[in-house]
């Protein structure tokens, strides 16, 4: 017989082979966390220090995105700020998912009344636009980056609580996870080794795509003032000081925008291909 | 008389569906299992087998009715006050092992729960999977890597790692194929013949059941409908359903 011609849909999944650009994004992200964390030594100037004689300078070989009011070498800025921005959000996505899926699992597992009160706790949370109630915070706990951090994170955990439940809903009928009961295993144990493995893929796919969500929104705060307060280097925060000189000296703008744009491409980029790897259907192919 | 290892009274279970009517799966179902003895359930789809199966392994919470395991009431008890007495093989052997898991993970979950060392856990593995007739390797196996049969065969030698009073088998070989079936219900009728096991066996193959078990249960609507030895309750069925049931089949 003779073998059939692949279809468009398997040429196509064929040619954007997952594996390759998987491993891509995943070294490009790396490269960012590094040059995150071994920013300080990065940079040719120091990001802090003041020169004002050297204030809005055009970029030129010395300073290749030039200078900000203040003479602070931009691109140094911008390495440094990178720590802030990356790092930042990391923790901001660590946080929710952490949270979310233990409440979710909490949930699935033990329904009745408190899944009934937390699902609507969440509702109330997901309800909220996410710059009212990042304003409501910084009113209350005023501004600052951790306080971006702290809002942002009350309204984005109910996502990751809703995966964690209906997954959890559904393995917990599995036969597998019956016969781990007749194992005679402890709840913990249950949920530990039988029921987080098996709903860990789709959350952790949900949390490399938000981690380029979350550094726009943590960079919008900043821009409004509500993040990193200066003189700290944070790419919202750096945007929003220079915004005013936009028509003068647009290249102070225009590094940490590239910056935000280039590392929010690269983390969702990377989320679409854990995606596409993670899906069984693409695994028995590769 | 000795005590039966399992004594099942006036046993009923409603499901309350969201926004629908209750519905009544298991209506007052009682029998008894005496030790060694192998006693089938049989019934059409639906008829509530699997729900009184998950009753007795405590997997579920009757709505009325008692269970007595070895003389002693469980029906307030929970699966792990039960899981060192009765065991369970489930339809599709393939769910029925963690995918996440290997197969020696799973064989040996319940010896591990018990306080076994992991490194004896290992051996008695090992040995578990040549009882059933598998050599050594599959135990770092994944449940997709291997065949349906194998699987099942896994599947006994997870229910039988504790060496339980009573197997509970809900369509153990219903996804098999027929050669496939043969050889496990040979290998799980030899097994219980060595370790004096009493079973339920649970299936909507009549000839199956007529072939394997002491003694057939007949179910229908939540109800047991008929019960006797097998060839009695075949050559002459006493209720119109039975007759229907075997009629179908042959
Ligand atoms: N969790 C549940 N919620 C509501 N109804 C249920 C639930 N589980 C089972 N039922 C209903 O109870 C009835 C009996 O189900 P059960 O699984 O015991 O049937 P069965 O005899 O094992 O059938 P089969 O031979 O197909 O496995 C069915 O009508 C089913 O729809
Ligand atoms: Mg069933």
């Amino acid at each position: 017989m003779a073998v059939p011609e692949p279809t468009v849909r398997e040429t196509v999944i064929r040619g954007s082979n997952g594996k390759t650009r998987l491993c891509f994004f995943g070294v490009m992200a790396a490269l960012l966390i590094v040059s995150a964390v071994f920013s300080e030594n990065l940079c040719p100037y120091d990001p802090y220090l003041q020169d004002l004689d050297a204030a809005l300078q055009q970029p030129s070989a010395a300073h290749i995105f030039g200078t900000d009011r203040y003479g602070r070498d931009m691109l140094s800025r911008v390495i440094v700020g990178s720590r802030t921005s990356i790092f930042s959000t990391f923790l901001l996505v660590a946080i929710i998912t952490t949270f979310g899926t233990a409440i979710g699992v909490f949930c699935g597992w033990a329904r009745g009344r408190a899944d009934n009160l937390l699902m609507r706790v969440s509702d109330l949370c997901l309800a909220f636009p996410g710059l009212v109630f990042a304003l409501a915070v910084a009113g209350v706990l005023g501004g600052g980056l951790s306080n971006a951090v702290i809002a942002l994170a009350m309204i984005s955990w109910p996502k990751y609580a809703r995966i964690a439940r209906s997954q959890t809903l559904s393995v917990r009928e599995t036969s597998y996870l019956k016969a781990a009961r007749l194992a005679g295993c402890s709840t913990s144990r249950l949920i530990l080794k039988h029921i987080l493995p098996n709903i860990a893929g789709p959350i952790l796919v949900t949390a490399t795509l938000d981690v380029g969500t979350m550094m726009m929104e943590l960079a919008g705060l900043s821009f409004l003032g509500l993040g990193a307060k200066p003189p700290t280097a944070e790419w919202g925060s750096m945007m929003s000081e220079t915004r005013g000189l936009l028509q003068t000296v647009p290249w102070a703008v225009f590094a940490p925008g590239i910056a935000i744009f280039i590392a929010v491409m690269v983390f969702n980029l990377l989320g679409d291909a854990v995606r596409d790897w993670m899906d069984p259907k693409m695994r028995v192919k590769s | 008389m000795t005590t039966p290892i399992l004594q099942v009274q006036n046993l009923k279970k409603i499901f309350t569906r969201n926004g629908q009517s209750d519905f009544l799966a298991v209506d007052g179902v009682s029998f008894d299992v005496a030790p060694g003895e192998c006693v089938g359930l049989i019934g059409e789809s639906g008829s509530g087998k699997s729900t009184v199966a998950n009753m007795i392994a405590r997997l579920l919470n009757p709505t009325g009715g008692q269970i007595f395991l070895d003389g002693e009431d469980v029906t307030k008890t929970d699966v792990r006050a039960v899981c060192r007495k009765v065991q369970m093989i489930f339809q599709s052997p393939q769910e029925s092992f963690d995918p996440r898991r290997t197969l020696g993970d799973g064989i040996g979950e319940s010896l591990l729960t018990a306080g076994e060392p992991a490194s004896e856990t290992a051996e008695e593995v090992a040995r578990l999977l040549e009882a059933v007739g598998l050599s050594s390797d599959f135990m770092c196996r994944y449940p997709h890597e291997v065949s349906g049969g194998q699987c099942q065969r896994a599947a006994i030698a997870r229910a039988l790692a504790i060496e339980p009073k009573l197997l509970l088998c809900d369509e153990a070989t219903s996804a098999l194929d027929v050669t496939v079936q043969a050889e496990i219900v040979s290998l799980l009728s030899h097994l219980m013949r060595g370790h004096g096991m009493a079973c339920l066996f649970i299936c909507h193959d009549i000839a199956l059941a007529q072939s394997f078990c002491d003694r057939i249960l007949v179910m229908y609507r939540g109800k047991i409908v008929e019960e006797g030895l097998p060839d009695e309750v075949i050559q002459s069925p006493k209720q119109e359903y039975t007759k229907m049931l075997i009629d179908s089949v042959l």
